[in-house]
């Protein structure tokens, strides 16, 4: 019996956050620094967990396997090289989060505190789940930290935003409980693994999908459901954007290549025009919408949703860059739009303003800032040298390789993203300064730089050297793809006969 | 001589009803003792139910009285109910001033009706035990006498459950004059769907059952009634008398009427999802929490049902399950309503929790627990409530049924968090007395710990539950 590491890595933060209900001070820095401590060993045994992940297998690893629910449903968690990538990334960002409520969240820091850690859990729990009711069961519980976090710490409309968030994402999910359930009468079980050697049925394929689909959609988000997300990171405070963008947003895509490819091959491949079709609206349509902006935060959360586009877009090209690519993708979005939204938030906290027009001639007042903003700036509009281009480029590869059309109108979207990025950093670093306020606004501080260093050397780094993200992600996809056309052809033969 | 061993609790909670009362009206001041002894022999009777062998179905006066694991089980549900009721509610008594010797006995009576109800196994028996638990309910809502709320609410309870008892038994007779028999497994084997008189005697013992559990669209007492009455009568409205009225549903559909399921399915059907989908809308305008717990009880009721109608072994266990959970967290609900205390005046409405959280962080983090709970959302007790109706629901392809309970519970969800919102969202008020007694904040502890670690072990419950096989 191994030790069970996937567990510690779900219940350490729980650990840690009842550590900080126990705890009788409110708002001093021993939370924190409990906090810090306990998020960061988790990072320490995720490295040392993707250290250890051996790639040159498809199969799950460090499975854990526990009766649960009696001759039901059992408590089953494990890896492949798709599910290490999101758990580092989940437990990179947790701790610099942590780090930054430094400046923003005055008021019931310990409360905060334990709304982050018990999010660090269920995420991932979510990314490490090999049961659908376990995955499903992380994925909704999720939404209560987050609700707390958007309602209690957010801005002015923060009742409105967390509501909308809340219920949003409850509709599309009680969906896919329904398929969830559904599946267990099918197939007899809901363990994943199991679930991949059996097959379902394809006559019920279509309707699960859509019932997957719905609830992915709405967490991707997908055009036309992706109306809650500005919402709820203009309101949200720095750190609950952060973790919204760095990681909800990828348990979708998570769940996309998990399971919709996964279990539904030949209703995926029926419904792919649909994905594609709503991934180039979402591109086109929203980066437009993000160049009309005038609330920075509001940009960047347009943004996301054009690059989700991308990343729905890879996941249904069905090729080995496609995936690979949206999973780069996903992770280069985890790290560059965290940052972005850090970069907001340090302007945010000196000035009480998101709004661009408020801002301008950044750069000779903090030098600093500005290198650093630049830097993810050039990685959100996929400059070469920065991982945003490794992922961009992949899925742009693989859409080529699918369907010509769709690759062509993709790369439209590129463009426009470069031109709403660089246009916000103009206004914002350059140009004259309008607001004498600003010139009192002091640099970064260490904390500060520390946070934003420690998100540009990974983007840097996998920008350069792409490798380890591809290594290890290369044989679970191939063998994704192997199943998934296997079962594709199994099902034409069938028809055929 | 044999036979009396097997309802040794039914007897021993008479004996004990007809003690307290003469201890109660020959000694002076006596509240308090009736009040504790009234606890303890609720926890004994419990105890006696468990002595009893419950892997065997005994049938008791020609076949009128049955014990087997259902009725043990929700006798037990019931009881604990009661006792919890009972000991959290003396505070609350003392302070409205209504702390008197009537109140546990009338509890206990009302209790020692819905053991007979549950253990029912003929019309007349039936009859007697629902009688027995309605008058003492109709004193226990009108308990707050010098109240102009609560005595209108005992008379409005009255008026409108007698009137739902006549049309319950109108239907009894019906049933009696086309099958030629009382008893429930004679009533089976007579059943057939040809005859028209059996059909119209199902459909009205079904909506004087429906009225007992406030399905819609035999609802409207609920709301005024939970809100006129005493916060601790609420309370044992809100749990205990529901557990009974669904046992006695559950013996109703699958022994006498079990070959009606045609019949009746479609009926049940429309109950639930008329249920669902009104106490979730209709609890969205209301700012008194009993109120609104009366609207969410609507709803929670429906769910039951569902699990009710699919017609299965797995269906009623998953309502089963369902009751007792909803049993947990409505005593925590109230637990914490009693809990919301100034000077001596005890405060119900949403606006009164307001800001909650800066002044009574444990507290609202309880009412969180139990709100999202309530609203079906995991991993608390609430879902795994959900989740195994909606695994029985589905397994018979009622889909339809499964889709519009799901979408409800977004609705309802929508209530449960505008709650959430008050309590954490909004400006904080005066803060509220901390000097809680020892039972109400052990039974709030309890519960609120049920509710949150539930999850660790899910199949303890289920597998207790398991055991009931009524088909």
């Amino acid at each position: 019996m191994n030790f069970p590491i996937l567990s510690s890595l779900i219940l350490l933060p729980i650990i840690g956050s009842l550590f900080l209900l126990f705890s009788k001070d409110k708002n001093s820095n021993t939370g924190k620094y409990v906090a810090l401590f306990t998020s960061f060993v988790n990072f320490l045994i995720s490295i040392y967990l993707w250290y250890q992940f051996d790639p040159s297998t498809s199969n799950f690893q460090f499975v854990e396997d526990r009766e649960w629910l009696k001759g039901f449903i059992n408590y089953k968690v494990g890896i492949d090289g798709i599910s290490i990538l999101f758990i580092v990334l989940t437990s990179l960002i947790t701790p610099l989060c942590i780090i930054s409520v430094n400046n923003t969240i005055k008021d019931r820091l310990r409360d905060f505190l334990i709304a982050i850690l018990v999010m660090e859990s269920l995420m991932i729990g979510v990314f490490c789940s090999l049961d659908l009711v376990i995955f499903y069961l992380f994925f909704e519980a999720g939404l209560i930290p987050m609700f707390l976090i958007i309602g209690i710490w957010g801005g002015t409309r923060r009742v409105y935003s967390a509501f909308k968030f809340f219920l949003y994402t409850l509709l599309g999910s009680v969906l896919m409980l329904i398929a969830i359930i559904s599946i267990y009468w099918i197939s007899g079980t809901t363990d994943i693994t199991q679930l991949y050697d059996l097959g379902i049925d394809t006559k019920y394929q279509n309707l699960l999908w859509l019932a997957f689909f719905s609830s992915f959609a709405v967490k991707t988000p997908m055009w036309p459901v992706h109306t809650w997300l500005p919402d709820a990171h203009v309101e949200a405070p720095t750190a609950g954007s952060v973790l919204l963008a760095a990681i909800l947003l990828k348990m979708a895509g998570y769940g996309f290549i998990r399971f919709s490819l996964g279990l539904f091959p030949v209703a995926s491949e029926l419904f792919t025009p649909l994905v594609y079709t709503l991934s180039l609206i979402a591109i086109v349509y929203t980066s437009l919408v993000a160049l009309m902006q005038e609330d920075m935060k509001k940009l960047i959360a347009y943004s996301s949703v054009a690059h989700m586009g991308f990343v729905t877009l890879g996941i249904f090209t069905i090729t080995q860059q496609g995936i690979e690519g949206s999973i780069v993708q996903m992770i280069s979005h985890g790290l560059v739009s965290a940052a972005l939204f850090l970069c907001v938030g340090v302007v945010y906290d000196r000035m009480h303003s998101r709004l661009i027009a408020t801002y301008g001639g950044l750069v000779s007042i903090m030098p600093k800032y500005s290198i650093l903003f630049m830097l993810f700036t050039l990685a959100a509009l996929g400059l070469p040298g920065t991982s945003g281009f490794i992922g961009e480029f992949l899925v742009l590869m693989g859409a080529f390789k699918d369907n010509f059309l769709v690759a062509v109108i993709a790369s439209l979207g590129v463009i426009f993203g470069a031109a709403y990025m660089l246009w916000l950093y103009r206004r914002v670093v350059f140009g004259e300064v309008k607001n004498k306020e600003l010139l009192k606004m002091p640099d970064l501080d260490n904390s500060e730089k520390f946070i934003l260093w420690c998100l540009a050397i990974p983007v840097l780094f996998f920008g350069f050297y792409p490798e380890p993200l591809l290594n290890t992600t290369e044989i679970s996809v191939k063998h994704l793809i192997e199943m998934y056309n296997f079962n594709l052809n199994m099902n034409i033969t069938e028809v055929q006969n | 001589m044999d036979n009396l061993s097997f309802i040794l609790p039914e007897v021993f909670i008479s004996l004990s009803i007809m003690f307290l009362l003469l201890l109660g009206v020959y000694k002076k001041n006596s509240s308090n003792i009736v009040h504790n002894l009234a606890v303890g022999s609720l926890l004994i009777t419990g105890i006696l139910i468990f002595n009893n062998p419950l892997d065997k179905n005994v049938s008791l006066f020609n076949n009128g009285y049955v014990i087997d694991n259902l009725s043990s089980f929700m006798k037990i549900l019931t009881i604990l109910g009661g006792a919890f009721v009972l000991s959290i509610s003396t505070r609350y008594l003392k302070i409205c001033k209504i702390f008197l010797i009537e109140y546990p006995v009338l509890v206990l009576s009302s209790i020692l009706g819905m053991m007979v109800m549950i253990s029912s196994n003929d019309l007349m028996v039936f009859y007697i035990g629902l009688e027995l638990q309605s008058l003492a309910l109709y004193v226990l809502a009108s308990f707050n006498r010098d109240q102009l709320k609560s005595s209108e609410s005992g008379l409005k309870y009255f008026v409108l459950s007698a009137l739902s008892s006549g049309l319950l038994l109108y239907g009894c007779s019906l049933v009696y004059g086309f099958s030629g028999s009382t008893n429930f497994n004679v009533i089976g084997d007579a059943m057939n769907s040809s005859h028209y008189g059996l059909t119209f005697g199902i459909v009205f013992i079904l909506v004087g059952l429906a009225f007992k559990i406030s399905a819609v669209p035999f609802h409207m007492w609920a709301p005024d009634v939970y809100e006129g009455s005493p916060t601790a009568v609420t309370l044992f409205f809100a749990i205990v008398p529901k557990v009974a009225a669904l046992t006695v549903f559950i013996r109703f559909l699958y022994v006498p009427f079990v070959n009606m399921i045609d019949q009746w399915q479609p009926i049940l059907i429309f109950l639930s999802i008329a249920s669902m989908i009104f106490g979730a809308i209709a609890a969205i305008g209301q700012n008194n929490l009993k109120r609104l717990i009366a609207y969410s009880s609507i709803g929670h009721m429906g769910y039951a049902l569902a699990g009710l109608s699919t017609g299965s072994n797995e269906g009623i266990q998953s309502s089963i399950v369902y009751m007792s959970i909803y049993l947990v967290m409505n005593l925590a609900f109230f637990s914490c309503l009693l809990m919301l205390k100034r000077n001596d005046v005890y405060y119900e409405t949403i606006d009164d929790l307001s800001g909650l959280s800066k002044k009574h962080p444990i507290l609202s983090l309880s009412l969180l627990a139990i709100l999202f709970s309530l609203a079906g959302i995991p991993p608390l007790a609430g879902f795994f409530a959900k989740f195994y109706i909606f695994k029985a629901v589905i397994e018979q392809s009622m889909y339809f049924l499964a889709i519009v309970g799901l979408l409800s519970t977004v609705i309802a969800a929508f209530y449960y968090l505008k709650i959430i919102k008050v309590i954490y969202f909004d400006k904080e008020k005066e803060g509220y007395d901390t000097d809680h007694n020892i039972w109400l904040k052990g039974s709030l502890t309890f519960s609120t710990l049920l509710i949150l670690l539930y999850f660790i072990f899910p199949s303890k419950l289920v597998e207790i539950v398991s055991r009931i096989n009524i088909i």
